[in-house]
């Protein structure tokens, strides 16, 4: 089974058994991504994030369609969350993204977290590589319903919208820290509802706040635009068509671009290095040990810290 | 992290409401399953392109309005056209006895009736797929 060749040739089963596969992690998944890496680089990949039932995947729907009629094809990762209790998932993105059936430019992969917090999947960012390397030229990457910090996104993605909905909170939750941050793009949905303009004004205030900032000065500064949309009906969605492509030219007339793939690269790097630790920590130690641990912390025969000075000792003056 | 069962749940054609499916739906996602579920007003071409994008084992197919034996051949005839062969297609809503026997014979795994618990829906979907 021989899936790359397949992937770059446009094979679109190929594309989703290879997903699959990296979703169920292994050796063959590494294997075919090894090879990909090469191929990829070349899409632009926007995130969209915000709190449940904002309209964020009606907002894809309407922006894919969008990018279809400007010419690009796009990818699409639908991220939603697994249940902790029995690892089961309801993946419900597709409900509101009916319209895009039947279009070879589109590709649509629901995705399950099966237990990261950040809002995506441990999954989503190779998910992303795939689709990026089988040549669709923008990703949009959906996360999960997220609260204040799961923020994970904007790692991942060139551009971050983030999306908002009249009547969620005051004006001092525009002013915390966390989502706020790493929007590109703010939108707020559902514009036609009360408390729009409030909400709009709130979270314009917030932004002109962080720019009076230190740190924030210098006259190039990307500053995102708060722009209200009704996704249902498709209205304010060229304007965000149009933020998504000028924060392109943007992180490319500034370096950002560059920047951002070197931050991602430097971070894929650490997380692959901090789960091939643990694993290699896990198999040393075992089960029987790791236990006879946890019983001495529960009896304060030792502490955490301890614990773990010793356990890596072991691991790694071996080695 | 191993492999987990991936399931479509599709409502072909026209019918008004969808409560059966979010049932079902609900009980593979708490007995383990990732579901996809995808809403009312599906064509058969729809369902076969989200089974292929989403990798699917199992396509469960929710239909009240008696255009069952139109619509489910369809779809598993696509799934097959797709190089589908190996997903599994699971029936379920208001299906006569005399139709099962033609539906079975068109490649569909099990039929459910009103009243099947759910405990034997996912037992039927975990046998189909082959796990236990």
């Amino acid at each position: 089974m021989d899936l790359v060749p397949n992937v770059l040739n446009g094979d679109r089963r190929a594309l989703a058994r290879l997903i699959s596969l990296i979703e169920d992690d292994g050796p063959p998944a590494r294997a075919a991504l090894a090879v990909l890496y090469s191929y990829t680089g070349r899409a632009h990949v926007v995130g969209v994030t915000g709190a449940p039932g904002t309209g964020k995947s009606t907002l894809v729907n309407e922006l894919a369609k969008g990018l279809r009629a400007r010419g690009a094809t796009v990818g699409i990762v639908a991220v939603d969350p697994t249940s902790p209790f029995t690892g089961g998932a309801l993946l419900g993105d597709r409900v509101r993204m009916r319209d895009l059936a039947g279009d070879p430019g589109i590709f649509i992969r629901s995705m399950a977290t099966r237990g990261s917090l950040g809002g995506l999947a441990r999954a989503t960012g190779d998910a992303v590589k795939v689709l990026d390397a089988a040549g669709f030229s923008v990703v949009l990457v959906e996360t999960v319903g997220v609260g204040q910090a799961e923020v994970d996104i904007a790692r991942t993605a060139h551009t971050t919208i983030v999306v908002e909905a009249p009547g969620l909170g005051d004006d001092v939750q525009a002013l915390k820290a966390g989502l706020m941050e790493i929007a590109d793009v703010l939108v707020v949905n559902k514009a036609d509802r009360p408390g729009a303009a409030q909400t709009v004004r709130a979270l314009e205030v917030a932004l002109d706040l962080g720019r009076n900032s230190a740190g924030h000065t210098g006259a190039t500064a990307w500053r995102p635009p708060v722009l209200k949309t009704v996704a249902l009906d498709g209205s304010g969605v060229g304007e965000v068509l149009e933020a998504i492509a000028a924060h392109r030219a943007y992180l490319q007339a500034s370096g950002l671009w560059d920047r951002r793939e070197r931050e991602r690269a430097r971070e894929d790097l650490l997380r692959a290095l901090e789960g091939e630790l643990f694993s290699h920590l896990l198999c040393e130690v075992g089960e029987k040990e790791l236990e006879d641990w946890v019983d001495r912390l529960v009896r304060r025969e030792t502490d955490v810290y301890t614990a773990v000075q010793a356990l890596m000792g072991r691991c790694f003056v071996s080695t | 992290m191993g492999k987990r069962i991936r399931v479509l749940i599709a409502k072909p054609g026209l019918d008004g409401h969808d409560r059966g499916a979010k049932v079902v739906a609900r009980a593979l996602r708490d007995a383990g399953m990732e579901v996809i579920y995808t809403g009312l007003r599906q064509t058969p071409e729809m369902i076969v392109e989200a089974a292929l994008q989403e990798d699917v084992d199992a396509v469960g197919l929710s239909i009240l309005s008696g255009a069952h034996m139109t619509l489910v051949p369809r779809v598993v005839e696509g799934l097959r056209e797709a190089g589908l062969d190996h997903v599994k297609v699971f029936v379920g809503g208001i299906i006569p006895d005399e139709d099962v026997p033609a539906l079975r014979s068109a490649g569909v795994e099990e039929i459910f009736g009103p009243g099947t618990s759910t405990f034997s829906i996912v037992e039927a979907v975990r046998r189909a797929v082959g796990e236990e």
